[in-house]
């Protein structure tokens, strides 16, 4: 049988990375072809290059057996290509419909889309309503219509971005039963993720990509995870340790009834949050994203503040609703942004500048009003050293440093605070699997320490591996934190779609804005 | 095969180095075929617009003379400008300044009084602060645009000044022209040498120079205001307040603005007139930009600028060259000098496509 589309050699460099080095992989028609990878392999190269994207420096692309060009993302359609991309571009303020009918190469006739809506979504178990507006509608929802989007267009074969990446165990699941219907009836499709479990579970063959390279190909079904990982990293995966927690009686941090309306049009309002973080403890707060979590970060960090109700926070009984992020420092509260260029840290300034920002209480790095370089630059050694942070220097521009070594860069910086109190949010977002087991052991050390630990993540598995408790948020609210070993995934995954364990597995839709992409 | 800009990970030193070079090798050769096109000699021209204007005694006088307001205002407005704090009234600062420290001037100009001048500096100071207050003080409480606010409050400066001049100041002895009496000898700075214009006041603005060096590169002040302009979230995350930066970037801008306003009466003028600023307030802007914003920059861009007005004036008395042929020449070399800076930040790539 024809391979539906075939690599040769791909091969694309950008300045200083070889991001595809000889990449050469067949997708059959109607399989399901994982490309397994960890952040940087080059698997969103790849697909740029086959969605036509990107062109290729070197290598040939066969379509059914023909040698062809595809020079852009139109051309890849007419193949019969279609991309769902990990991040959605959709428009908050339309419907369904209309979002769909603009980004169709075809006449804008929207009862006509409405009814094929309607159709394919039966057709392939993904409920959508085509004249809902699309901020009233869940993440998992918004993927349905980018999925839906792509199916009109009759494709062939079709390229997922870490889908998963936005969605509850159970939506998951019930994504893979829409795409297997969609494989079975013929079409191909590429499926992109670094999560073995799920490859394991949906995929017929999988290609591993390391450093932009094939490091191998296997049949996921019957290949230990073990060996799966160890073809992604090149070596055995790193884990973690932790000691069970000891957590002190009295709380550090402590959230009590807050209620705060969004900022954001299309943020969510929190409600009645309360939780309780102790030192010596790690508590997560799981939840997909949308939910309240930027709201709820922004709060506990100070970099919005409370106007009245000064009660509902706490930092070792004091209310600190009122202190901005520097006064909550100032006692003892370090914070960890999700957003890192730009948030974390100053993009243009070097990082013994950006050391300045949050530790400038510290050490006499400020004094009659001057900043004292040389404690600055002791300062952003210590972190570099410490943390293991790769860069040319103090004096390296914190844009130049990759995702990774920024990110170690920014926890680095906090912890030589010796906070009494951190929040993390999204602690390894796009993170090697290196870095990212360093940060999480560097965040269980801290709490068994003595430090209160309180991290916000989406990735369900990094708050099952790290955590001493685990609450959900859903829609605003916070549910009852769940200790570690007596909560299963199911059940977690059940409390992110707002059900309670005796609820249905469907993702209820509604107003829960979720973040679109950005 | 085309040409891409992709941003470069660490600012190039040696552009920083090349940028200027370049944009006046462009300005020359730009300068040489549009001077060709207009039938004139390119290096007879150039020659005129660039080295003439200092080849006499009298003309560095006038071009340190006309560069130290540029410089002291670029100062200021740069100060505000990194933390993206828009003043665009300098002109109406300048003025202000000039109008308290003038009250002073008539008030006191006839005594023998060796506090006059350092009070005029102060009540520049001051006037020029006050003008900066209005739009600071609306920006923080009811989040008004400050470059709307600040642009609108130059005109209303410069019929201030003009009411004043025509009206409840105007010389008794001057013939009814709009224009106050003379100052007194205690309320101007003396020549720097003999008979030239460029006054003792150009100290302050060395002195300035140094001041703005030392905020910029070295207080803490300074890097907050820094973090707020080039990255807000940060400095919401660091827990720095806007507020601050608001108020601190309108009034360095005024009191610079308003000092320099002070400086053009005592000196040159001498007096209150209904035009007493030739557009140094805006052009202040162009010189707190080709500076980068850096004190030792700024010098030499209000230098830059100054010989500039010079060059211009000397090719439309000698050349008789229009006003506007001038500006465009003008024009050009502060373009490729902008333009060159991008390349400090971004570097261009072949692209290539198969």
């Amino acid at each position: 049988m024809t391979p539906r589309l075939e690599l040769r050699g791909i091969t694309k460099t950008f300045p200083g990375v070889l991001a595809n080095d000889n990449v050469s992989l067949a997708v059959m028609p109607g399989e399901i072809h994982a490309v397994l990878g960890e952040n940087g392999a080059g698997k969103s190269t790849l697909m740029k290059i086959i969605y036509g994207a990107l062109s290729a420096d070197e290598g040939e692309i066969r379509w059914n057996g023909e040698l062809v060009r595809i020079p852009s993302p139109t051309a890849a359609r007419h193949l019969g290509i279609g991309m769902v991309y990990q991040h959605f571009s959709l428009f908050e303020t339309v419907s369904v419909a209309e979002n769909i009918a603009v980004a169709v190469d075809e006449p804008f006739d929207l009862p006509a889309i409405s009814a094929r809506v309607r159709e394919l979504s039966e057709r392939y178990g993904m409920p959508l309503d085509p004249d809902r507006l699309l901020h009233h509608l869940s993440v998992g929802e918004r993927q349905r219509v980018e999925i839906v989007r792509c199916l009109l267009q009759r494709p062939t074969l079709l390229v997922l971005d870490e889908p998963t990446s936005v969605l509850t165990p159970q939506a998951a699941r019930s994504l893979f039963e829409t795409l297997r219907v969609i494989a079975a009836e013929g079409c191909s499709l590429l499926y992109i993720s670094h999560k073995l479990e799920e490859i394991r579970e949906l995929c017929d063959t999988a290609t591993i990509l390391r450093a932009g390279a094939v490091a191998g190909t296997a049949d996921p079904k019957t290949t230990s995870p073990a060996k799966l990982a160890a073809l992604m990293v090149g070596s055995a995966l790193p884990e973690t340790h932790r000691e069970p927690a000891r957590p002190d009686p009295t709380p550090r941090l402590e959230v009590r009834g807050l209620d705060a309306a969004a900022e954001d049009p299309f943020g969510t309002d929190l409600e009645d949050v309360s939780l309780a973080v102790h030192a010596g403890e790690i508590v997560g707060i799981a939840g997909v994203s949308g939910n309240g979590q930027a709201e709820l970060a922004a709060l506990l960090s100070g970099e919005r503040t409370l106007s009245a109700d000064d009660d509902a926070l706490r930092l070792d009984g004091e209310p600190i609703g009122r202190l901005d992020a520097g006064a909550r420092r100032r006692r003892g509260l370090a914070f960890i942004p999700e957003d890192r260029l730009g948030r974390g840290v100053v993009p243009l300034m070097s990082l013994r500048e950006n050391v300045v920002l949050t530790a400038h209480a510290r050490g006499g790095m400020v004094r009659g009003g001057m900043v004292r370089r040389d404690r600055a630059d002791a300062y952003a050694r210590r972190v570099i050293d410490r943390f293991d942070v790769r860069c040319t220097g103090t004096g390296a521009v914190a844009r130049a440093l990759s995702g990774g070594n920024l990110q170690k860069f920014i926890v680095g910086r906090e912890m030589e605070l010796a906070p009494r109190v951190l929040v993390v949010s999204q602690p390894t977002w796009g993170l090697d699997v290196a870095a990212a087991a360093f940060i999480r052991q560097s965040l269980i050390d801290l709490s068994r320490a003595g430090a209160a630990v309180l991290v916000i993540s989406e990735e369900l598995d990094e708050l099952l591996e790290i955590c001493d408790r685990i609450a959900v948020l859903y829609r605003g609210r916070l549910s009852e934190g769940r200790n570690r070993g007596e909560v299963t995934v199911e059940e977690l995954g059940l409390m992110m779609a707002g059900g309670s364990a005796a609820a249905g597995a469907t993702e209820p839709a509604g107003p829960a804005a979720g973040r679109t992409g950005s | 095969m085309r040409l891409q800009f992709e941003p470069r990970p660490t600012p190039s030193l040696a552009a920083q180095v090349l940028a200027p070079i370049a944009a006046f090798a462009l300005t020359v050769v730009f300068g040489s075929i549009f001077f060709l096109v207009l039938d004139l000699d390119p290096f007879e021209t150039l020659h005129v617009f660039l080295v003439r204007p200092l080849s006499s005694a009298n003309g560095v006088s006038e071009w340190l003379l006309k560069a130290s307001p540029l410089i002291l205002i670029g100062l200021g407005l740069a100060i505000g400008f990194r933390a993206n704090v828009w003043n665009i009234g300098a002109e109406g600062m300048f003025i202000c300044g000039a109008i308290a420290a003038g009250w002073f001037a008539l008030a006191f100009g006839d005594g023998d009084h060796a506090w006059l001048l350092p009070l005029m500096a102060l009540a520049g100071i001051a006037g020029g602060m006050a003008w900066a207050s209005v739009p600071a003080f609306l920006k923080v409480r009811f989040g008004t645009n400050e470059i709307l606010v600040t642009l609108m409050l130059n005109y209303v400066a410069v019929l201030l000044l003009g009411y004043l001049v025509r009206g409840p100041w105007r010389d008794p002895f001057g013939f009814n022209f709009p224009q106050t009496a003379l100052f007194g000898p205690s309320a101007l700075f003396d020549p720097l040498v003999g008979v030239y214009r460029v006054n003792t006041s150009i100290f302050i603005t060395l002195v300035a120079v140094g001041i703005a060096w030392l905020f910029v590169q070295h207080t803490f002040t300074s890097y907050r205001m820094t973090v707020g302009g080039a990255a807000p979230a940060a400095a919401r995350f660091a827990g720095f307040r806007d507020s601050h930066s608001v108020w601190l970037g309108l009034l360095a801008g005024g009191g610079c603005a308003g000092l320099a306003g002070m400086m053009e009466v005592a000196g040159p003028l001498g007096q209150l007139t209904g035009h007493i600023s030739p557009g140094y307030g805006f052009a202040a802007i162009i010189v707190a930009f080709i500076g980068r914003l850096h004190p030792f920059g700024i010098v030499l861009g209000g230098l830059l600028l100054s010989l500039l007005y010079m060059g211009g004036e000397s090719a439309q008395i000698m050349l008789r060259l229009p006003a506007a042929l001038t500006r465009t020449f003008q024009g050009a070399l502060l373009f490729f000098l902008l333009a060159a800076d991008f390349l400090i930040y971004y570097r261009p790539r072949r692209v290539g496509r198969r």
